[in-house]
């Protein structure tokens, strides 16, 4: 007869490791993706040069780390938080599109941890990057495999 | 542009016969619907019913008249109206197929992450199939021959797009050597792209997404295909890894056809076909305009009562009372068929989408309609 042994550990076991067909991503993190230079964000955001700061942070985004890119996070907001509503549209039409792509990613990734007041400045950066990148740039956030 | 509203289910698949007077079309169930083209109407001439699954895919060969539908039960019909079985030896579904331009082989992809490539055995009088398996790793969505009947482009979902050889020893000679290779062996790669192949900034670059459609130009030279990350791609065989990339700003392009050396028509998602320029020399692929432009109605005034209607419905009190698409077709356009003058100098495409409608589309009247249109 059969008889329940009273050990459930195998619906702890996850199948899908075993699955010999399991498709694995093409790793290549570890490389040198430093992350934006925080002092040098930092000053150009004292001296009032917003553009520069936003052409500065958006440099060497940090790919798929863990610890970087919350700080790369949390120093973009600061500077996306800096801009006058006014000048958003115009820092938006200095990125190239490759730029616009990635200030997307930010902002899409800002959205995920709102903190008081962010999620505001968020949507207005949203809004006019969507006029500049368009749906496609959306999309690109979505389908990314590099998470930044 | 003439649109023809099949049925309501969508389009999953289609194709025509030579002469353009006959469509197989499978409307998202087990069957494969033939229509006959009566002046402008349609009339259903054959119901061919021996799958057992939905049609994923048919092709029409132009000649031999014909066309193996693939579908989601591993079995593959080639009809002549009459059904032949031909086994596949895949554990998945059949995503797409193609007969190769001298008919006498066809590809078959499929979610068992390989293409089957059939071809008639003339001593046991009965279809054989080959497999290319490496490397892909995941379903393989669309495929595309060369015109010299070996290579083949296959666009996968690991964000792939490859070229093989297809060469198969019963059935053919040893090909000459193309822009794309000249050892080519069955089952070799002559071409992938992918993040490795492409100098992206800022982590993009071709191979983000899905790769929805895959075309070559007329001459073989040329690879286009399209991803779900909304970008369109195009490979020109020779120059190592010289992939142009447009990030377009719609959304995802579900399939491509060139329709002269230069130029190529792309739709999807968007429910319009688009159209892209490609520059050699330069090597760039830009956007070259919407192909679909409904005419401007009249506007009419609004009255004071209906402006704070919309205002409460809509929160805004703009004019427009069309609420829905302004395109032909309503729904995501799946898959685009070059009519008359083939990929060279294309006069008429075809496009079949969700909605179940069918649009012809006449590239001479879009050059005039649509005045800074250029097609190269």
């Amino acid at each position: 007869m059969s008889k329940n042994n009273d050990s459930n550990q195998f619906r702890k076991v996850d199948v899908d490791e075993y699955d010999e067909n399991k498709f694995v991503d093409d790793e290549d993190n570890g490389e040198s993706q430093v992350g934006p230079d925080e002092a040098e964000v930092d000053s150009l955001i004292r001296q009032g040069n917003l553009m520069e700061a936003l052409q500065a942070v958006l440099k060497n985004p940090p790919i798929n780390t863990k610890n970087q890119n919350d700080r790369a996070e949390a120093l973009m907001l600061k500077v996306l938080s800096a801009f006058k509503s006014s000048d958003i549209e115009k820092a938006v039409q200095s990125l190239d599109k490759n730029g616009v792509d990635l200030l997307m990613k930010y902002i899409y990734k800002g959205f995920e941890k709102p903190s008081e007041n962010s999620s505001a400045t968020l949507l207005q950066w949203h809004e006019k990057a969507l006029s500049a990148g368009g749906v496609g740039s959306i999309v690109r956030v979505l389908t990314a495999r590099k998470t930044v | 542009m003439a649109y023809h509203s099949f049925l309501l289910e969508p389009i999953s698949c289609h194709s025509w016969n030579k002469d353009r007077t006959q469509i197989a079309l499978c409307p998202n169930n087990h069957d494969v619907h033939i229509y006959k083209k009566d002046g402008t109407k349609w009339t259903k001439i054959h119901e061919l019913k021996e799958h057992n699954g939905q049609v994923t895919g048919i092709d029409w060969a132009p000649d031999s008249n014909s066309m193996p539908p693939s579908h989601l039960s591993r079995y593959r019909l080639g009809e002549v109206w009459k059904p032949t079985l031909v086994i596949l030896r895949i554990n998945r579904a059949a995503r797409c197929v193609s007969w190769s331009p001298k008919e006498n082989k066809f590809a078959v992809g499929s979610g068992s992450r390989l293409i089957s490539i059939c071809y008639f055995e003339q001593e046991n009088d009965w279809w054989v199939c080959k497999h290319i398996k490496k490397p892909i790793r995941s379903t393989v969505l669309s495929l595309d021959w060369h015109p010299n009947n070996v290579l083949l482009a296959a666009g996968s979902c690991d964000f792939k797009c490859r070229v093989f050889s297809a060469y198969i020893k019963e059935v053919e000679e040893k090909p000459g050597p193309t822009v794309w290779g000249s050892k080519m062996p069955f089952g070799e790669v002559l071409f992938e792209s992918g993040p490795s192949g492409v100098s992206g900034g800022a982590g993009e670059g071709a191979g983000g997404g899905w790769v929805h459609g895959v075309c070559f130009s007329h001459s073989g030279n040329r690879l286009a295909w399209t991803s779900h990350d909304s970008t369109v791609a195009i490979a020109e065989g020779g120059k190592t890894s010289t992939i142009s990339s447009l990030s377009s700003e719609t959304l995802p392009l579900l399939c491509v056809s060139f329709i002269t050396e230069n130029s190529l028509v792309a739709a999807g998602h968007d429910c319009y076909p688009v159209l892209f320029v490609y520059d050699g020399t330069k090597g760039s692929v830009t956007f070259g305009g919407k192909l679909d432009v409904p005419k401007q109605t009249s506007q009419r005034g609004i009255s004071a009562r209906e402006r704070f209607q919309n205002l409460d419905r809509r929160a805004t009190s703009s004019e427009t009372t069309e609420q829905g698409l302004e395109s032909l077709h309503k729904n995501s356009i799946s898959q685009i068929s070059v009519l008359e003058g083939g990929k060279s100098k294309c006069s008429t495409f075809c496009t079949t989408g969700m909605d179940g409608g069918m649009v012809t589309w006449d590239v001479k009247s879009l050059e005039s309609a649509l005045k800074d249109l250029k097609i190269v």
